[in-house]
Parts: C-alpha cells; structure tokens; sequence
C-alpha cells in the first residue's frame, strides 16, 4: 500500500503552495507558478530554523504574559488585578463553570499544546525519525485548527475595558500582560505557519 | 490509486502544468484528481489531510451567502454588543468603540489586533469573495483576480470573529457578577456571523482558479 503512495519529488512534480497548481519540475531554481505567480517551492524556505526562532520568541513573551497581570478592576476603594490564571478562577467561582473551562482551555492548555507540539515536531523533524508519524500530522493540524482561539483573552480584556467605564465608580483598563499575551498568539501563529508539515514524513530509513 | 497509473500518466503527458492531479499539502503525496459526489471528502492515504472537498454550493449559493455574511458583518458592526448599567447609568460599546478605546486610550498593539483580526481581515475577506464570485457567476474571472486569490490564501487563518463571539459572552458572563448586563443586537449578528463563517471554512476557493477558466492570454 505505501509503495503506491507515490511523493512529488519521485515523480518530479511541484505542488504550488499558494494555489495547489501540479507542475512539473522547474529547470530553474526562482521558477514562479504558471497559474499565480507565487515561487515554485518543495517546502516552506528555512522551516526549521524561521520556527524555532518564532517558537523560542513566542515562549519568551509567554513568561510575562502569564507572570504580568492582565486586567485592572477599579471599584471604589478597591483595586484588583487580574493574571490569566485568576481570572479563570474568578470566572469559576463567580461566573460560570462551562465558561472558565473554555477560556483555561483558550488561554493556557491551547498555548503550552502548541509549545510542546511545535517543539516535538521540529526535534522529530531533524532527527528525520518515523516515529509516530500519522500522529504527528494529526497534531499538526489540531494547532493550526485551534490556535486562533487563543486570542479570546484579549477579546475579553478589550470589550470589558470599554464596557465597564463608570468613570469613578467602576472601570476596567487592560495591564501589560494582554499585550505580552497577545503577541505570544501572533508568535505561536507564525511559528504554526513556517512549520512545513511535510518534513513529518521525510524520514531517513526510506528515502 | 495505482502509482503505475500515475507514471504512465506522467510520461505520456507533454503539458508542464496538470490540473488533473492533487497533491497533499502536508505530505506532497500525488493524488490523480476524481469528481467528487455530494458529501464526500478525499482524504490523503498517507497523512489524513483532507485533499478535497464536495463544494454542495453552486457559485450563485455562494455568491447569496458571501452577502449575506457581509450584510450581518455591517449589523454587527453597527449595533452595539452589550450594554451594562450600574445604578441607572447606562453604558454600551460597538466593536469599533472596542478598537477605538484600546487604540487610544490603553494599548496601539491591543487595538491594532483587534482591528485587523476582528475587522479588516474579515472584511476584505467577505469583499473579496464577494467579488470573485460576482464575475465567477457569468464565468469570468474578476479584474484583480490573481491578486485577490492569492490575498485571500494569506488571510485565511487571522480572521477571528468567531472567537470574538466566544470572548462576548466571556466578558458579560465577568461583568454580570457587578453590574446588570444585557446582550444588545451586535452579538447575535456575530453569532450568525460565526455560523455563516464556519460554513465558508469548509469551502476550498482555491477550486475557483479551476472552474473559472482564464481567458488572458
């Protein structure tokens, strides 16, 4: 069965990764697709390594983005910050329990998935193994499904702040946690971006 | 699918460019292309990425559902998404006050995001697919047609309105525990919205640079 499971490259042929155009092999390396002009590539340029830079900058913000409180409640005489994780608590014991489910799921488990996924994926990747290979493609595609669903503590954070705006009696400002936050999501979007998932099949022992 | 098949195929063809053929884009395994019928999925042997999907839709569907979204897009936006009141005052915010007050007052990084993943980005999706579609009906390509595609391929993934609906509810879900909330017609435009969405997502426009021939020379 996987003997008829031929790749591009054995048969000499060229997926075009902006319009899915099948085009035989260029003769010229900076060929353009003949359908929409994006550069003819067998892969992403410089996966691994524009990955790990993304992934290791995502990581970098993450610490602050957790650490760093990210919503101000002003209330007469009281002050109280907010980080992502009490905020999920607060949800919880005020709010609703289906909901601080969704958002520790949104803004934690999501997040850390996509760390140690990515980070697994690109160790797998240049050690050229095939181990578990059906698996990680599947993981693949779950971060590049779910990671946008990271943003909804920013979301959150900024319809509050411009709800809650009763001058002295109550407000909301966002702190710079959200922010750290914020691009960690852009970061580990990035990094789902330049990883190329078909380095998860180029393992060694059969090429 | 028989690689023999394949090769022969390979061999006996002249043309450099074969529309006929797929290739999986998460493991660059060649497929042979076969029309598909109503609700099926071809499915990559080797990696379990979906090739292809049956587009149940014809152009005009589409086209009547990239208004629709479009119509609902411009409601949401209009329409204030809640508004909370403590002691008789009243206070309400449109997504665009959201984008607004962040942009000025807090965080420019906070507001750009919000304005991009949650406007910009969806709308130029919904015009541009609204656009290509309009001539695709008369089986033409649009003036753009190229750029637009491409466009629309780097998109895809920071469009966010339907986490914006999740984060809605989330933060009135929060405030409700200080103040008296109430869901205005904005949220429920985006709920619609978020349907209308997930809809779209399942369809590859990519097919249209097949369908609609292109008669440049």
């Amino acid at each position: 069965m996987t003997t008829a499971l031929l790749r591009a490259h054995e048969l000499g042929l060229i997926g075009c990764q902006v319009c899915g155009l099948v085009c035989r092999e260029p003769t010229r390396p900076d060929a353009a697709c003949p359908r929409c002009g994006s550069a003819l590539r067998r892969r992403k340029p410089d996966s691994v390594r524009r990955t790990w830079a993304l992934l290791i900058a995502a990581f970098i913000v993450y610490i602050p983005a957790n650490v760093l409180p990210i919503m101000r409640t002003v209330s007469p005489g009281d002050v109280d910050d907010n980080t992502i994780l009490t905020g999920v608590v607060e949800l919880w014991e005020k709010g609703s329990q289906e909901l601080a489910i969704i958002v520790f799921t949104a803004s934690i488990v999501v997040p850390m998935l996509k760390f140690l996924v990515l980070g697994t994926l690109l160790v797998c990747a240049q050690r050229g193994t095939s181990w578990a290979q059906p698996q990680r493609a599947r993981l693949y595609r779950l971060i590049e499904l779910i990671g946008h669903w990271s943003m909804l503590d920013v979301f959150v954070v900024a319809l509050l702040t411009a709800l809650v705006r009763f001058s002295l009696l109550s407000s909301v400002e966002p702190l710079p946690g959200v922010i750290f936050f914020g691009l960690t999501v852009v970061l580990t979007m990035f990094a789902a971006l330049s990883f190329d998932p078909r380095m998860t099949w180029d393992d060694k022992g059969r090429e | 699918m028989a690689s023999s098949q394949i090769v022969l195929q390979l061999l006996s063809g002249r043309s450099p460019v074969r529309p006929s053929w797929l290739i999986c884009e998460d493991c660059d395994t060649v497929y042979l292309r076969r029309e598909l019928a109503a609700g099926e999925v071809a499915v990559c042997a080797r990696c379990g990425a979906v090739l292809e999907r049956h587009i149940r839709f014809s152009v005009d569907a589409l086209a009547a559902l990239v208004l629709t979204a479009l119509i609902v897009f411009i409601m949401g936006n209009m329409w204030p998404v809640a508004t909370l009141s403590l002691n008789g005052r009243e206070i309400s915010a449109t997504l665009w006050d959201m984008i607004l007050i962040m942009w000025r007052d807090h965080s420019r990084i906070i507001g750009a995001i919000t304005a991009i993943t949650l406007f910009y980005f969806p709308l130029l999706n919904m015009m541009g697919i609204g656009w290509l579609l309009l001539f695709a009906r008369q089986g033409r390509r649009a003036p753009g047609f190229r750029l637009l595609m491409i466009t629309m391929h780097y998109l895809g993934p920071w469009t966010m309105s339907e986490v914006f609906v999740l984060g809605a509810l989330v933060a009135m879900v929060k405030a409700k525990s200080y103040f008296e909330v109430m869901p205005n017609p904005g949220i429920y435009a985006y709920a619609a919205l978020m349907v209308l969405i997930t809809v779209f997502a399942s369809i590859d426009l990519r097919r249209l640079w097949d369908v609609v021939p292109d008669h440049s020379p």
